[in-house]
């Protein structure tokens, strides 16, 4: 198991490097962040000074590597725009987005998994081609026009729901969060919906496959045949095999729902990291775009890790290729 | 497209029955997926004869009214054209703007799905068939590009490259393309094995000529189906693209750009600038969706009766 561990994260830590390299070279040639930078009627001088300033004068050799000692001490360089350390912009905006993410993808399983359940145990019902009529719609409704349809129908014509901002947050266990506040619980229940139905329709789908994959295997007959009750054949020796392929998509979307929520923060102008990242495209920010990437490649990372250390947890022959190897 | 998709999809398993008409008949048993392919078909139909069949041609200027701005749906215009599903604030109508959407919509899902395929089916096929190092290269990178959201690698991309048709082209085909190399080298890998593979090789045809005439027919049935649904996700990354103000310039006026072009107005209570474009946009991925299921199922050998 150790030596597992050990092997992903040399594996990660090759990708983190091969991802800075990738963005910084690819950032990097985004355009002059000079001309965002220095007044057009600045003298020569003015515009020297703010080149040597941000560095802009070195190689991109010597960027890079002067980039990376800094990135390893916490520092990956300060926003052309804000003035501020990229990483601290990035991270007084990681609870936000997190916290939408989060809220998300309970939804998306604590709907999707039940769903997909019943869907697959009776697939012929009336409910089930419902269900499954459903969850293809949410596949196919764009995430953008969907997220304006809920504006429209709860905060424009139901009145119901607040559609901007994230509202007053509180304190939950040294947490600040929207769902420490009523209002704030209100602010949050749109954007989660936008950002959940998607995952919500994979999860249906995927949970509804594994059983129709599962039930007819013999394990179960066999299990029925020793006269265990439909609740245990269902909720113990079904559902442990079908959420293999569940756990992966729920970690490996995790990170895609982080990723979705730049479209989501816009709309319903959430103040997380993916409006940043949006508005520094938009401006050129490059520390701030770097930092960003880096972040979520952090993050994917460790939800993947994640990922496999349960994936083995769930499914023994995943161990015994891992202790041969 | 679906006929072309159809004949495009021979299976081994030849029976008495030529296996088109077996992937005919067998597609047509499901009413759903019937109607996806007609609706496909409409929709096609719509974005390639737009210029003939609109009310008007809502990019030519002189054919808005201004004082039409922004009249609801069913509306009658100064001219006294009727305006079924309204008017944007240049006057312009909807019905109109969106057919001129959709087809572009669908030529930049098209077309960055041909290079697509044409990228991905070549390198995964090589990454099967030669193995080894080639194919570590390829599957490693493929690997790395999966692990990151579509719309992620798009909005770097875009960020980098700027904006325009072919930009955003090029950003959908590196977005997809990983999906099918994988595709593709996964049925090359199960085909590779097979006896006629070896047969060929004994015969010395050159490899490309095994590679693309044996190995690649046999490797299509899968690739047709994570096409179909590509297709539909490619169309829809564009119009998010679009609307968050990074994708097709203002001057191809895609249905994500009607979209973005509506939600002002929206809070208003103006519904219908951004409705109807993206009902357009909703049954178009609708459609293509189900023929890919439908198709999914046909073409997999291990649900075969």
């Amino acid at each position: 198991m150790s030596v597992f561990i050990v092997r992903r994260l040399l594996q990660s830590l090759l990708v983190i490097v091969v991802m800075s390299l990738l963005v910084f070279a690819g950032v990097y040639a985004i355009g002059n962040p000079v001309e965002i930078l220095v007044a057009p009627d600045a003298t020569q001088l003015e515009r020297e000074r703010v080149i040597a300033s941000f560095g802009l004068d070195r190689p991109l050799w010597e960027q890079y590597l002067r980039f990376v000692s800094g990135a390893l001490q916490g520092d990956l360089g300060r926003s052309f725009v804000f003035n501020q350390p990229a990483i601290s912009l990035i991270l007084q905006r990681l609870p936000a987005t997190m916290e939408l993410a989060l809220v998300a993808m309970a939804m998306a399983v604590g709907f999707g998994i039940p769903l997909g359940l019943w869907a697959g145990l009776r697939p012929d019902t009336i409910a089930g081609r419902t269900i499954m009529a459903g969850s293809i719609l949410g596949f196919s409704l764009p995430n953008f026009w969907q997220g304006l349809m809920l504006i429209m129908l709860f905060a424009v014509i139901l009145g119901w729901l607040p559609s901007t901002g994230r509202g007053p947050t509180g304190e939950i266990f040294g947490i600040e969060t929207s769902l420490a506040t009523h209002q704030g619980r209100a602010h949050l229940v749109l954007p989660a919906l936008n950002l959940a139905l998607f995952k919500m329709s994979l999860i249906i789908r995927l949970t509804r496959a594994g059983v129709r994959e599962t039930v007819h295997l013999d394990y179960i007959k066999f299990a029925r045949a020793k006269g265990l009750r439909t609740n245990r054949v269902i909720g113990v020796h079904l559902f442990k095999n079908i959420m293999i392929p569940v756990v992966t998509i729920i970690g490996l979307e995790f990170g895609s729902v982080i990723a979705f929520a730049v479209v989501t923060e816009t709309i319903f102008a959430w103040p997380g990291m993916g409006k940043l990242i949006i508005d520094s495209i938009n401006v050129l920010d490059r520390p701030v775009i770097v930092a960003y990437l880096l972040v979520i490649v952090l993050i994917f990372i460790f939800v993947n890790l994640v990922v496999d250390l349960l994936y083995s947890v769930l499914d023994p022959r995943v161990r015994l290729q891992e202790a041969k190897a | 497209m679906s006929d072309d998709t159809i004949h495009a999809a021979p299976t081994r398993h030849a029976a008495a029955e030529h296996p088109l008409r077996r992937v005919a008949r067998d597609f047509a048993e499901s009413p759903m997926a019937v109607v996806g392919l007609v609706v496909v078909s409409a929709i096609v139909f719509v974005a390639l004869f737009a210029p003939w069949i609109t009310p008007q041609n809502p990019y030519d200027l002189r054919q808005l009214d201004i004082m039409d701005a922004r009249l609801p749906p069913g509306a009658e215009g100064w001219s006294g054209m009727t305006y079924w599903l309204g008017t944007d604030a240049q006057g312009r109508d909807m019905l109109s703007a969106i057919m001129y959407g959709l087809r572009t919509s669908l030529s930049v899902g098209v077309a960055s799905g041909f290079f697509a395929v044409c990228l991905g089916m070549t390198l995964g096929l090589c990454a099967a068939y030669f193995g080894g190092a080639v194919d570590t290269l390829i599957m490693r990178l493929v690997d790395l590009q999966l692990s990151f959201p579509a719309i992620l690698v798009a909005l770097i991309l875009l960020a980098v490259l700027g904006q325009g048709v072919d930009k955003i082209i090029i950003a959908l085909i590196v977005v997809q393309w990983a999906y099918y190399a994988r595709t593709v080298r996964g049925a090359a890998l199960v085909e590779r094995r097979k006896e006629y593979v070896e047969a060929a090789r004994c015969l010395a045809l050159p490899t490309s000529r095994i590679v693309f005439r044996h190995l690649l027919p046999n490797c299509l049935p899968p690739l047709i189906v994570v096409a179909t649904v590509q297709v539909a996700n490619a169309i829809a990354l564009e119009a998010t693209l679009s609307f968050l103000g990074i994708g097709l310039p203002i001057t191809e006026p895609s249905l994500g750009l009607l979209i973005s072009n509506g939600f002002q107005y929206m809070l208003s209570g103006r519904y219908w600038i951004s409705f109807f474009p993206g009902v357009a946009l909703l049954i178009t991925i609708v459609a293509i969706n189900l023929v890919g299921d439908r198709l999914r199922d046909v073409l997999n050998p291990r649900l075969q009766r």
